[in-house]
Formats: C-alpha cells, structure tokens, sequence
C-alpha cells in the first residue's frame, strides 16, 4: 500500500524536475557562458550598462509606485468586502476574475482609447469643463496599466486574510477599550500580514517583469528591464545576455519568496 | 452616510475594473473600422468574424490548449495532492516550495526558460511546446486548490471504506473523490482561465506561424486591431458572464425545491 501511494508522486516529481527545475539550470547555464560555451560573468555585469541600468531603475520605481497605489487602493475594497458578510465567498473571487475572460492585451489596449488626446475620458472631462489629461504614452500611463491589470491579485490575497479574522478579537478589543484606530493598527492590520505580503509579491514580480504593458501603453520609447530581455530573445537572438538580465531579476523575485515564505508560512494569504 | 461611502467606493472599483471592457462591447458595435472615432452601430464585425479563417483558427488554439492544459493539470495536480497528503512533513515542504516557483516567478523568466528547454532538446516549436508550457503553469493552481481540500479530509473515512472490502480505486472514486470536488473544480476553472488569458509564455514558446488569440493581438498591434477580434472577445465574455450566472443561480434553485 504505502509503496504504491509513494509511486503517486512519480508524475508530479518528474514533471516539475523536467519542466520547472531544469529550464531555471538552464537559464543559469546561458547566462554564465558566452557563445563559445565559456564561463564568463559579462552578460550579468551587462546591466551596470548606462541602457540596461536605466531600464532596470524606471521598472523598479514604476513597480514600486503601482504595487503602493494598488495596496492603498485594495486595503480599503477588501475590509469593505470581508464585512459585508456575503453568503458566497466564491462569487467576490469571482468578480475579480471575470475580467480575464476578456483577454489581457485587448483590456490594456482599450485603455489607449480611454486616455487618448480625443479619447472617453477627455471627451467626459471637457463636458464636464474640466482639464483634460494627457498621460497616454507616458511612465503614467504604463502605472494606470500595472495597477489596472495586477489589482485583483493584491484585492484576493487581502481579502483572504482578512475574512478569516475571528470577529471575537476584534469584539475582545473593543470590549477593553480600544478605539477604531487602534483596533485596526493592533489587531486589524497584523492579523493581515499574511496577505499583505502576498498581495505585494503578486503584483511587485509581474510589474516589475512586464514588457506588455510598457509597449501597449508607453508607446515604443520607454524601455522596461522587461522590454530589454524580451528584445534580447525575440529580435537580437541573444539568449546569454537574455539569460544573464534574467538572473539579476530573478535575485529580485528570489527575494520576494524569503518574504513570503518567512511571513506566511501556512500560505494563509493565498489568493484562492 | 458611511454605508453611502462604501458602496461608491466599491462602485469607482468596479468602473475601473470593467471601463476597458465595456469600451470593447462597444467597440465591437462601431462601424468606423478605426477604434478612435464612432461611426455608427453596426453588427457587420459579428458577421465577418465567421468567415475569418485565421482567427477562428487562433480561437481553435486557444481553446484547444485552455482546455488540454486544465485537464492534464488538473489530473496530475491532483494525484499530486494525493502523493503529497501521505509524505513526510519535510518532503512535502520541499515540493511545496517547488510547486511555488511558477506561481512566484515572473511569467517572462518561465517562458524564457522553458524556451531554452525546449531549444536545447531539439523540440519542435508548434502546439506542442504551448501545451507542454500551459501544463506546468497550470499545475499549481491546482494543486493550491485541492491540497487545502485535502487536509480536511478525515482519513478514518477512507480506511473504513477499506474495511468494509472496499478496492483502494474504488475507495478513493467512491469517498475519497467526492469529498475533493469542489478543490478539484475550482482548481480547474482557474487553471482554464489562467491558460486562457495567457500571453507572456505563450509568446516565448510558440512556434512560427501558430498562434493563440493572445499572440495574435500581440502581433495585430502594430497594423491595428481587427474590429472582428473585438466582436469575438464581446461573444466570449458574454457566454462566460451567462454561464456564471447560470451556475450561480441553479444552487439557490434546489434550495428552494
């Protein structure tokens, strides 16, 4: 019996060796050798380039900046729908991923006809004789994109953690005093963690990584880290240097991953 | 007063959460073949859409691929689960972990990787290699859906089954399985959609001339996006939100019966 539960685990052992474990070897062995299959550190040095460390810095701060503004925007939406109390726990999961049965480059292209110059929200802004923004094609435009397309996966996590707050604490904390404020930094605001981590490594790796949103919405001339490695691949054929951009992202995400494995052991602030 | 507060907070969310789509229901009603002027209402996009051979065909991938990788995915994340319920803490830690990397990694450094792979063992660039990819992305939203199931699960309830004579096959389809469903399910639904919605790794591990609805937008950019393709995404969306609505509301139905 327990020798054929152990073969169970056969597929899935083999699959993720072949499929997960050997590519990220192989991303490793491209990006330590040159074309001669040499050892070299170049291709990861490389980003200390004045274009390379330009792309690298501006995805950094622009992924900083929307994983912020989705935080402030998700924290609110998600005590709201954790004390709402609804029936079905499915159905606000739901909401949220009803939009990606639109597909993902047509809901970020429609965007471009929302913030053009003679675009819906200008339109709605001069009615209403307001100023018009013009943000198309700028860093803004490609924030309002990475907020658009990653806030549910910080809206989820949050949610999680919070509807799993025992109501008793909190109602043990107003019993001995505590004002709204304080409930929510002492009690409300910890108990979240969990989920606060995750949301953040969920919309920090994408946005950092992207190179869709910064060429539908930033026109051709903004450069992510993203852009640089998808051009090395794509159109220069470069792989080593591909590869070599890739291992310095991957020190960022490899970070995200201690922080969540530190702060949410249980994965109690897992999207689903 | 706060209540009103509230519910318009929850309502901006929302208009920002679907402005971009309901601009493409629109867009696939406008006869101006640019996207950014009106030129009247029109069905004509819905009724050329049928006769665009290289769409319906990028459709066919698409859904082809959503629904193989979330089957696969779904049986081997599940047996996976099953594998994984009776190890030791230590190695179930370990393939955790491992079961974490596609979900934490960023989709370009997955799909580059899996390009290399794929280059590096002479495998030809076709659906194959799109399929192979959605499999393994798909298999750990799986997994995080069924393992949560499956730590519930009362063991006692399986042995007894084995008790009463029953074949360990027939024990786990007969109690262990039902049980697992709802996991199992959800695992699904998302992995279809995730794969469904997929552009990223798609794009590094297609071949030429093969093309899902994603990377075919991908490349229609530049020209301009065939009013035809808005139609579709209009169609597509609508026969999910339906379908939604249509299981949401079957429950309350047998209730009440």
């Amino acid at each position: 019996m327990t020798s054929k539960r152990k073969w169970l685990s056969a597929p899935y052992t083999l699959w993720s060796l072949v499929f997960i474990i050997i590519p990220l070897c192989m991303i490793f062995y491209y990006g330590l050798t040159d074309k001669t299959g040499a050892f070299t550190l170049e291709n990861i040095t490389a980003i200390a380039t004045a274009e390379h460390a330009r792309a690298l810095r501006l995805s950094i701060l622009l992924s900083l900046i929307s994983t912020l503004i989705c935080f402030l925007l998700a924290y609110p939406l998600a005590m709201i729908l954790a004390n709402m109390k609804v029936s079905q726990h499915s159905f606000i999961i739901l909401i949220f991923i009803l939009p990606m049965w639109m597909n993902f480059l047509l809901r970020t292209l429609a965007w471009q006809t929302l913030l053009e110059k003679s675009g819906v929200i200008n339109s709605i802004l001069t009615f209403l004789h307001l100023p018009n923004i013009n943000i198309i094609n700028t860093p803004y435009a490609i924030i309002l994109g990475m907020v658009y397309n990653f806030l549910p996966f910080m809206v989820l996590p949050l949610y999680n953690a919070l509807s799993k707050i025992d109501e008793n604490v909190v109602n043990a904390a107003r019993d001995l005093g505590a004002d709204n404020l304080h409930t929510f930094f002492r009690i409300i605001l910890p108990l979240s963690v969990p989920g606060i981590i995750s949301g953040i490594s969920m919309v920090f790796v994408p946005a950092l990584t992207t190179f869709v949103i910064s060429s539908l919405l930033g026109g051709s001339k903004i450069l992510l880290i993203g852009n640089v490695i998808d051009q090395e691949f794509t159109q220069a054929s470069n792989w080593h240097l591909g590869s070599g951009l890739s291992i310095v992202l991957m020190l960022f995400i490899i970070l995200n991953m201690i922080a969540s494995a530190v702060f949410d052991k249980e994965g109690e602030g897992s999207m689903l | 007063m706060r209540n009103a507060v509230k519910k318009l907070y929850i309502a901006l969310i929302f208009l920002f959460l679907y402005a971009p789509i309901a601009t493409l229901m629109v867009l696939s009603f406008n006869a101006s073949k640019t996207r950014a002027k009106w030129g009247g209402f029109t069905f004509k996009w819905y009724a050329q859409l049928v006769h665009n051979d290289d769409i319906l065909r990028a459709l066919g991938n698409t859904l082809l691929i959503a629904l193989l990788s979330s089957v696969i995915a779904t049986v081997i994340g599940t047996i996976a689960c099953i594998a994984m319920n009776n190890m030791k803490k230590r190695t179930r830690t370990i393939m955790m972990g491992i079961t974490n990397i596609p979900m934490l990694n960023a989709d370009i450094v997955t799909g580059i990787s899996l390009m290399l792979l794929f280059i590096s063992f002479g495998f030809r660039f076709g659906l194959g290699t799109i399929l192979l990819s959605h499999i393994t992305f798909n298999i750990p939203y799986v997994i995080l859906s069924v393992m949560p199931r499956m730590k519930q699960l009362n063991p006692s309830i399986y042995e007894a089954a084995l008790d009463l004579g029953a074949t360990p096959v027939a024990a786990f389809f007969r109690v262990v399985f039902p049980d697992l469903m709802p996991g199992i399910l959800s695992g699904f639904l998302m992995a279809f959609t995730m794969s469904l919605d997929d552009f990223i790794i798609t794009h590094f591990t297609k071949g030429a001339g093969v093309d899902t609805l994603s990377t075919k937008i991908y490349t229609e950019v530049r020209k301009g996006i065939k009013p035809e393709m808005y139609a579709l995404s209009t169609i597509i969306f609508a026969a999910v939100l339906a379908l939604l609505l249509l299981v949401n509301a079957a429950p309350e139905k047998r209730e009440k019966n």
